[in-house]
């Protein structure tokens, strides 16, 4: 049960990101971005984690997405083109980003036996966890990145609004 | 083995009868919202097919099946293949975490929800958020001016919305503690209508706001700018026919419903009768697991009602109105029921 | 039962994935998007690990990468609609110039 819903998952989350690589318009790399996160929301509720699986769909497929597609349909970006530009991080990045993930990849097989398994409700974190976490030891944090938001909000109304 | 068989063939059964309930139900609220717009605006509404035009849902049905189905030239296809049915799905998926009476059991299976989720209100959170796709999507694909004008509205409309309703649904979570939407119905179950939130929970004006934010989420008058037919003919779905239009109208309908279910589990208590323990318990068991649900469907369908009666009374906003009213009323509004509940709460222990 | 190391190296598939969208891709928002699956893949490292050692604080810190992940992408949206209204462009290769 567990490695079939892990296959189909990851392999969605794979298709998805390779599709947002190769899919020219902007609108489609968005619609594979937000695969890719449905499919980890799904994956993080067989790590047990119940509550980030809904965070990551409500903020990430629900609230930053469409921020990027209503801009998307908001600018009527077109297709892009390739550029020189492009050509040359082909040549040296394709072959850069397989050694980084051979190097990543080798050392997390190699300690496979270190790591061990997760187990369907091995470890479970309901929200009431969370936040006796999130609101007793890491308060002060948390209150930093509500000042964080507040002058993203106000960075991001000042930058779109059009000068008279 | 034969245990999980048995559980997944009830599951599958629970899931296809709530399917069916909900499309016809979604057919009979079309035939409502007619016949009570048309005692509103002083004619019959629907009256020819069947008694009382029971019968005319059946017919649009077989209308708009029939429909040729023209994909126009200009569109970008797979998006405007994909809209409608991600309008549809996520309408329909929402409806899976609604429990519709109380908890009865049998074989392990809850009879009267499809599933039972701790999170079961975020889980409606998400696919509201999700939603949005369908109508921004829908725009875009179209290729049309008017498709696209009425889908940036949507979408803009629908994100602003969309935080003055979870916002709304806080003071409901606090007095409950748990996200669990039975939880939430049985802390409002105890004393009749005294316990239920919008009364004894003092969450009246998060009533209000959820309900003023969720007519902005469903794009139903008098936040219906998106379709304003005056301005946009017909708004994002402009370019859709035959049953790809019929997805977007029950699409439209299945929300609406599902927000009624919502107001009712959250603010008035769902399947809990107004009486609480004053009525004497009547009948066998089985009436007593009827009866919530009688209570659950009667509620409903007062926000079902309440949404015709606003359509055929408000006129449409502005849409600089529509956006001032989201963010300088119903947030500051949500957020100071928030502090107020918490304090309350706080201070009672 | 699943090693934990699968899920990791799914990580790292994502966000090499996430790199090489980073370099090759030409649109500023389809760049902003590969951080963001940059951003996605680290998350899912850090719930992995969180099962691992059983600790509550890796998912908190999931927490707060999502919350920076939505500041930084209504900065960098509007970011990009400022530029949009000046170059006209989304092009990373027109966008050369400090000051026009």
């Amino acid at each position: 049960m567990h490695l079939v819903l892990f296959l189909i998952f990851a392999g969605l989350c794979l298709a998805g990101a390779l599709n947002l690589l190769f899919q020219r318009h902007p609108i489609n790399s968005a619609l594979s971005l937000i695969v890719v996160m449905t499919s980890l929301a799904v994956l993080y509720l067989l790590l047990g984690a119940e509550f980030l699986a809904l965070a990551q769909i409500i903020v990430y497929s629900g609230a930053i997405m469409v921020l990027f597609v209503f801009v998307i349909m908001l600018l009527n970006v077109g297709a892009e083109e390739r550029t020189h530009g492009s050509r040359v991080a082909y040549l040296a990045g394709i072959p850069g980003v397989l050694a980084l993930f051979a190097i990543l990849a080798s050392i997390f097989l190699s300690l496979t036996k270190n790591l061990g398994s997760a187990q369907l409700g091995g470890f479970i974190v309901s929200t009431s966890d969370l936040s006796r976490v999130l609101f007793r030891d890491l308060l002060l944090p948390f209150e930093v990145t509500s000042v964080l938001i507040l002058v993203a909000i106000l960075g991001a109304v000042v930058l779109a609004r059009k000068e008279h | 083995m034969n245990t999980l068989l048995l559980f997944v063939l009830l599951s599958l059964l629970k899931v296809a009868i709530v399917t069916v309930i909900l499309l016809t139900s979604v057919a009979y609220t079309v035939l409502l919202e007619r016949k009570v717009v048309g005692r509103i605006q002083n004619r019959w509404g629907p009256s020819r097919v069947g008694p009382f035009g029971l019968f005319q849902p059946l017919a649009d049905g077989i209308k708009l099946f029939l429909k040729e189905d023209i994909i126009p030239s200009g569109v970008y296809r797979p998006l405007y293949l994909l809209a409608p049915m991600i309008a549809l799905g996520c309408a329909l998926i929402s409806i899976s975490v609604i429990p519709f009476g109380a908890a009865l059991r049998v074989h392990g299976v809850d009879l009267f929800q499809i599933a039972d989720l701790n999170i079961g209100l975020l889980v409606l959170l998400a696919v509201t958020s999700v939603g949005v796709y369908g109508i921004a999507l829908s725009g875009w694909a179209s290729n049309n001016k008017y498709s696209l004008m009425g889908s940036v509205r949507a979408t803009a409309q629908m994100i602003s919305y969309e935080l003055a309703l979870g916002l709304s649904l806080v003071g409901v979570v606090l007095r409950a503690g748990s996200l669990r939407l039975r939880d939430i119905v049985n802390i409002q179950s105890t004393h009749g209508m005294r316990s239920w939130n919008i009364f004894g929970g003092f969450q009246f004006v998060a009533f209000f706001i959820y309900l003023i934010a969720a007519y902005a989420e469903t794009n139903r008058t008098p936040f219906d700018l998106p379709e304003a037919e005056t301005e946009l003919t017909g708004g994002y779905h402009t370019e859709y026919s035959s049953m790809k239009f019929a997805m977007f109208f029950m699409a439209e309908y299945a929300n609406m419903i599902t927000v009624g279910c919502v107001a009712t589990l959250l603010f008035l208590g769902g399947w809990s009768s107004p009486f609480g323990h004053l009525l004497p318990v009547i009948g066998g068991p089985i009436v007593q697991a009827l009866l919530p649900v009688a209570w659950f469907v009667a509620k409903v369908f007062f926000f079902l009602f309440l949404y015709i009666w606003v359509r055929g009374t408000l006129p449409r906003f502005r849409y600089d109105q529509l956006m001032g009213f989201g963010w300088k009323v119903l947030m500051p509004l949500a957020l100071a029921n928030i502090i107020v509940t918490s304090l309350v709460l706080a201070i009672r222990g | 039962m699943i090693p934990i190391s699968w899920y990791l190296v799914l990580s790292a598939a994502l966000f090499s994935i996430g790199v090489g969208a980073f370099l090759i891709k030409r649109n500023i928002i389809s760049i902003f998007m590969s951080i963001e699956l940059m951003l996605n893949a680290v998350n899912l490292a850090f719930v992995a690990f969180a099962h691992h050692w059983h600790q509550v604080s890796g998912q908190i810190f999931v927490f707060f990468v999502m919350v920076v992940a939505a500041a930084e992408a209504a900065v960098g949206l509007a970011i990009i609609i400022a530029v949009f209204r000046s170059r006209e462009t989304l092009n990373v290769d027109q966008i050369n110039l400090m000051k026009l």
